[in-house]
């Protein structure tokens, strides 16, 4: 057990970016932004965006590790109640990886593009389907605004049914929670902690801000793929 | 049709809640004398002031966040509560049997976030005090020793269940008649204890909006500063005491 150990040391400092620590179990690290904190001013300042991304996103990602650790020793000890005790922290901190490394990548800077409204294929789905863009943007700050306690609104896209749908989910559960065919375009996270010191209480004004650094390049990116 | 005029509920809000066995000898409309808090509610009910002055907490818990966590969400919860029950039958009863109503077993009904969490922040700010925290001594400390071993095993258990609450939600002292005694529980969102039919003893709010303007994402710190400075000992005290006139 010892000499595994040793081993499994010497495995993790040559390893590239400590991917793989014990038996290869892979670990997972805080994804940088390509914006700076402050980009996204005035929607969303920069010291939300510097603690949702350093302190809770980081946190998530630490404890789903630690989760995965631990799931890893219960499923060699073939100890199924801690493998099954072991879920909802997975999904909690998983989750929470999940939908904030999306997040990221839904939001840029104006100069970068954000807020430009969405053109070419998923322009057109938005327009076939909602309507218009201000439905859309209407109907998902609705469903953000009169979410109770912590969560997120998603647009998302059945990739079976190639049809666009706006959803809620509670607390970290990903958009794959509401249907095992819905793929995440764009996700506006509406726990407090994503708009509190800024907003306060105001969640429908942060709501109002956010599409203005909405990045819809990379949402009719993902749905291209889906929807070629 | 329900009166839209301000009349007030039934009985007079001058008490704050740990006078909690005054008040329920005069409400006779509730199952359990330890749940007195709010009588019947006749036409709107009101925004009760927290026990003390909005800076008296400070520095643990900011003027700042009193003006918006009771300014603007305790306020929220009680207009649109108003909004939500006026008409209905949901008039006549308690504020607690409201609660219970529209929990509806787990199948929540809408007014149920708002009735809650109008209870709960009035159970909140009553749980607290300037110059709390410490422990409580007599029969409430005996029993927490009974019960989770001693005072620091309590705390910790306390403070483990609210900083585990994932997302929105409060942890809960409670008396739980069934087996007689104490013990810690968690809640998400609005839900309370009230619906599990334990007796709330105390609670600690551990929504972001609670902490976020003064600590940040830092909620362990929060809950270590509830726990030394902020938790009123004196009304978990009476509380206890309802539950034993109650069972009388």
């Amino acid at each position: 057990m010892a000499l595994r150990t040793l081993l499994t040391r010497k495995t993790l400092a040559i390893s590239p970016m400590g991917m793989l620590g014990l038996r290869g179990l892979q670990t997972f690290s805080l994804p940088d932004l390509s914006y700076d904190y402050g980009a996204l001013e005035p929607a969303v300042s920069g010291d939300i965006m510097q603690l949702h991304h350093q302190k809770h996103h980081q946190t998530y990602i630490t404890n789903y590790n630690k989760a995965l650790e631990q799931l890893d020793d219960a499923v060699a000890k073939c100890d199924a109640s801690a493998v099954v005790k072991l879920h909802s922290a997975i999904k909690f901190n998983g989750g929470g990886h999940v939908n904030h490394s999306i997040f990221w990548k839904n939001l840029a800077p104006v100069r970068e593009g954000g807020g430009e409204p969405p053109k070419s294929s998923l322009g057109w789905a938005i327009d076939n389907h909602f309507g218009s863009l201000e439905v859309l943007i209407q109907k998902m700050n609705a469903e953000g605004a009169a979410l109770q306690g912590s969560g997120w609104v998603w647009l998302g896209v059945d990739k079976e049914l190639k049809r666009l749908v706006v959803e809620t989910t509670a607390n970290q559960d990903p958009l794959v929670t509401k249907g095992p065919n819905l793929v995440p375009l764009l996700g506006i996270d509406v726990w407090e902690h994503a708009y509190y010191l800024q907003y306060k209480n105001v969640r429908p004004d942060y709501l109002k801000n956010i599409w203005k650094v909405m990045n819809w390049k990379y949402a009719n990116e993902v749905y291209e793929k889906e929807c070629p | 049709m329900v009166a839209t005029a301000v009349t007030g509920i039934a009985t007079p809000l001058k008490f704050p809640l740990f006078s909690g066995f005054q008040r329920s000898s005069r409400s006779l409309q509730l199952r359990m004398s330890q749940k007195a808090g709010h009588g019947v509610i006749t036409g709107k009910l009101e925004l009760r002031p927290p026990p003390y002055p909005l800076d008296a907490l400070e520095p643990h818990m900011s003027r700042s966040t009193f003006e918006y966590h009771w300014g603007k969400h305790h306020r929220a919860y009680v207009d649109n509560l108003n909004k939500q029950i006026a008409g209905t039958e949901l008039t006549g009863k308690t504020l607690e049997d409201v609660i219970v109503a529209t929990y509806n077993s787990g199948n929540l009904l809408p007014p149920f976030n708002n009735a809650a969490q109008v209870w709960n922040h009035d159970f909140f700010w009553e749980s607290m005090k300037p110059g709390g925290g410490g422990k409580p001594s007599g029969e409430l400390l005996d029993l927490i020793n009974r019960d989770f071993g001693s005072f620091e095993e309590f705390a910790k258990e306390f403070k483990t269940a609210a900083a585990t609450q994932f997302g929105s939600g409060w942890a809960w002292l409670v008396y739980k008649d069934e087996d007689k005694k104490l013990a810690v529980v968690q809640s998400p969102n609005a839900v309370n204890p009230l619906v599990w039919d334990y007796v709330p003893l105390l609670t600690v709010d551990v929504w972001e909006h609670a902490y976020y303007l003064d600590y940040q994402n830092r909620r362990p710190d929060y809950l270590s500063i509830f726990m030394e400075n902020l938790v009123s000992w004196d009304a978990v005290t009476s509380r206890l005491e309802s539950v034993k006139a109650g069972s009388a």
